[in-house]
């Protein structure tokens, strides 16, 4: 797949720094808010994750589920997300985005609708957190053909057979969870032993781009530069709440986060 | 969509877990396929092997009290009229509801694993207080997922849970009852699932949990069916076997050996929390028309909104108030095998008056649902008619709600 994703992994690398992408919830606090956020963080993440909310996340710790939380109450809409990311590309097309949320959201869109709207935003990509292989495998094809990466999910309890077929099955960019935890947990395992489970990832197939995600925060990414990539998102979704909470300006203090996280991973 | 004879419901499941082609499967992280897996395979193993059959025949004699006992409702009959109301009162079990089946079968499971830990939700504290006891049994460490209205509604139960030296973790999130529980449980196992077992209070969940807890409850119907021929000589030519549902395990639990019968011979009837009569919420995803979603890992009908964003549910009865439903139960209605109906919470408490006046028996607010049914429909049918309900929780737990509702006196 000659994706805008690939290339952004393969232009980053050139800059010999892991690729940044970051994760906030479409409509968090606002529908306006939530774009000029992705807007204005987008000028330092290589690639933007956008969740599309769900009331019953069951993978998803405390912040994000504060900010799925918010984002519903606030009145967002599957329809809204779309368009939130196809403003957010009218401006910045070339930077990847990808949706991210569970599948009971898909599935009562329907699944073929879904895609079509995501082809028509210009979504570059989908993780969908419920949706494991093999099950995943009829909807990965179905995004393949759309030319939408559909992102495969390993984690530190995949077997070694497992990890195989999946990589064989996945698309541009896979994605590792570096430890048994929800989003948003304290990385309880060391940055050491995180790279390890991810280099064998990688000797699996050197041409897959592997990022790594949940624990990451300003404190933790420098040690993990490592990486293809890094996904930030509980870390964002913590300071989104804290401004709202202080009455501070959300865009300004989360460009702020991202930016001393971009600066760190030079 | 058919249903097969001779191979018991909880196994007539695609590859993927799907039963009927589109209902359970296992939604889940990608960090829950291997112990998914492997609780999988042992338990695929574990019932098959002698040694833990015996062990488990053992306990639910010993410990549980099997078999509970089966009677006739001779009064509450006479009252109504028209067909012989029977009840197999599964409250007498040892903690007094038939969740202490699934709970025990659980703490063997997780023993035989060689975890240390074990992890629950409950709603009506039920399912809590039984694994806590289950735990404590068989010497596990015990943490409980509870909604903290669920907290507040049943104290009794979770009194006891503390007891038994289970800590019990407040699900703030979300309307702060059952569903939450569920998916702050299924989080917590997400986290910790390399030294954790967890059970799924219900026939819910991926599609392992649903099988297991069928597989524990199905007993209530094996000792009904030797009782109905001890009692009866034979299988009598009309009989309605009426239950609650939420999750729908005691209900799987109490059909799954007549599941075979003609309908005409045997209806089953599932009946689900309709809320309170002015409320627009209930928790009736089957007998009110839900469209299928996914909820904590399985395809079932589930009260959601258009965009899938899964609904508040409203009932008097905390074990019935839940969102979605059994995949298993799901597949009893589209093959029209079952028939669900819903009891309002107003119907339940009358019911549980009506019951509690005329019979030596205190049926919790759940199966008072399916009492209302029975209460419904036996002045209608003829004296041969034999409707059995399944009373399947003991209403102490209900202390405070019954109360506050109908006074002092209760």
């Amino acid at each position: 797949m000659n994706s805008l994703i690939s290339k952004t992994f393969l232009t980053v690398k050139k800059e010999n720094r892991p690729v940044l992408l970051t994760y906030t919830v479409a409509g968090d606090n606002t529908k306006k808010k939530s774009l000029e956020i992705l807007k204005s963080i987008s000028n330092y993440a290589d690639i933007c994750e956008l969740g599309f909310p769900h009331n019953t996340p069951i993978a998803d710790g405390g912040q994000i589920q504060t900010s799925a939380y918010r984002a519903i109450k606030n009145g967002i809409k599957i329809n809204d997300v779309f368009s939130i990311a196809k403003n957010f590309k009218k401006i910045k097309k070339n930077k990847p985005i990808i949706l991210m949320g569970y599948f009971n959201m898909i599935y009562q869109y329907n699944e073929n609708k879904f895609l079509e709207k995501c082809k028509k935003s210009k979504v570059d990509g989908l993780i969908v957190v419920d949706l494991p292989y093999p099950e995943n495998k009829n909807f990965a094809s179905k995004c393949k053909k759309k030319g939408i990466n559909f992102i495969q999910l390993v984690s530190p309890t995949t077997s070694k057979i497992r990890l195989k077929k999946i990589i064989k099955d996945s698309h541009d960019m896979i994605y590792y969870i570096s430890m048994l935890s929800t989003t948003g947990g304290k990385l309880k395992v060391s940055p050491k032993k995180i790279l390890e489970k991810y280099n064998k990832i990688k000797k699996q197939n050197k041409s897959k781009n592997v990022v790594i995600g949940f624990g990451i925060t300003e404190k933790t990414i420098q040690s993990l530069k490592k990486a293809d990539g890094l996904v930030v998102g509980s870390a964002i979704c913590k300071e989104i709440s804290r401004s709202i909470e202080k009455r501070q300006n959300a865009v300004t203090n989360v460009t702020n986060i991202v930016k001393r996280l971009k600066n760190k991973i030079q | 969509m058919k249903l097969k004879k001779k191979i018991p419901l909880i196994d007539q499941h695609d590859r993927y877990g799907f039963w009927g082609g589109k209902f359970g499967g296992s939604y889940i992280p990608e960090t829950l396929k291997k112990p998914v897996e492997d609780l999988t395979r042992e338990f695929s193993k574990l019932r098959n092997n002698k040694k833990f059959l015996k062990k488990r025949d053992y306990y639910f004699k010993n410990y549980i009290g099997s078999p509970t006992s089966f009677v006739k409702l001779e009064n509450l009959s006479n009252h109504l009229g028209g067909a012989q109301i029977w009840a197999k009162v599964v409250s007498e079990a040892n903690g007094g509801a038939h969740k202490i089946y699934n709970a025990t079968v659980h703490a063997l499971i997780c023993k035989a694993m060689g975890k240390k830990y074990i992890v629950g939700d409950t709603g009506a504290g039920y399912a809590g207080k039984m694994l806590s006891m289950a735990a404590k049994k068989f010497g596990l460490k015990c943490k409980i997922f509870m909604g903290a209205k669920d907290i507040k509604r049943q104290k009794p139960n979770c009194d006891a849970m503390r007891k038994n030296g289970a800590e019990i973790v407040p699900v703030y999130s979300g309307s702060q009852t059952l569903v939450d529980a569920v998916s702050e449980c299924m989080r917590y196992w997400v986290s910790n699932c390399d030294t954790t077992h967890m059970c799924v209070g219900s026939t819910v969940g991926p599609n392992i949990f649903v099988k297991i807890c069928g597989w524990s409850t199905a007993q209530i119907s094996r000792e009904l069916k030797i009782q109905i021929k001890q009692e009866f000589k034979k299988i009598p030519k009309k009989i309605k076997l009426i239950n609650c549902v939420g999750g729908g395990s005691s209900a799987y639990g109490f059909w799954s050996e007549f599941i075979d019968f003609n309908k005409s011979q045997i209806e089953l009837i599932g009946v689900e929390a309709g809320g309170p009569k002015k409320s627009k919420l209930h928790a009736a995803p089957l007998s009110r028309n839900a469209k299928i979603g996914i909820l904590h890992g399985a395809a079932s009908y589930v009260c959601q909104n258009n965009e899938g964003q899964i609904n508040d549910t409203e009932s008097i009865s905390a074990g019935l108030d839940y969102p979605g439903v059994s995949p298993i139960h799901c597949f009893l209605k589209d093959t029209k095998r079952a028939r669900y109906t819903y009891a309002t919470d107003e119907e339940a408490l009358k019911a549980h008056v009506m019951v509690t006046k005329f019979e030596k028996l205190n049926p919790s607010l759940e199966p008072s649902h399916a009492f209302a049914e029975a209460i419904k429909i036996a002045p209608q049918l003829s004296k041969d008619t034999i409707i059995i309900v399944n009373s399947c929780g003991d209403a102490k737990k209900d202390r405070d709600i019954l109360r506050e509702r109908l006074g002092k006196n209760k």
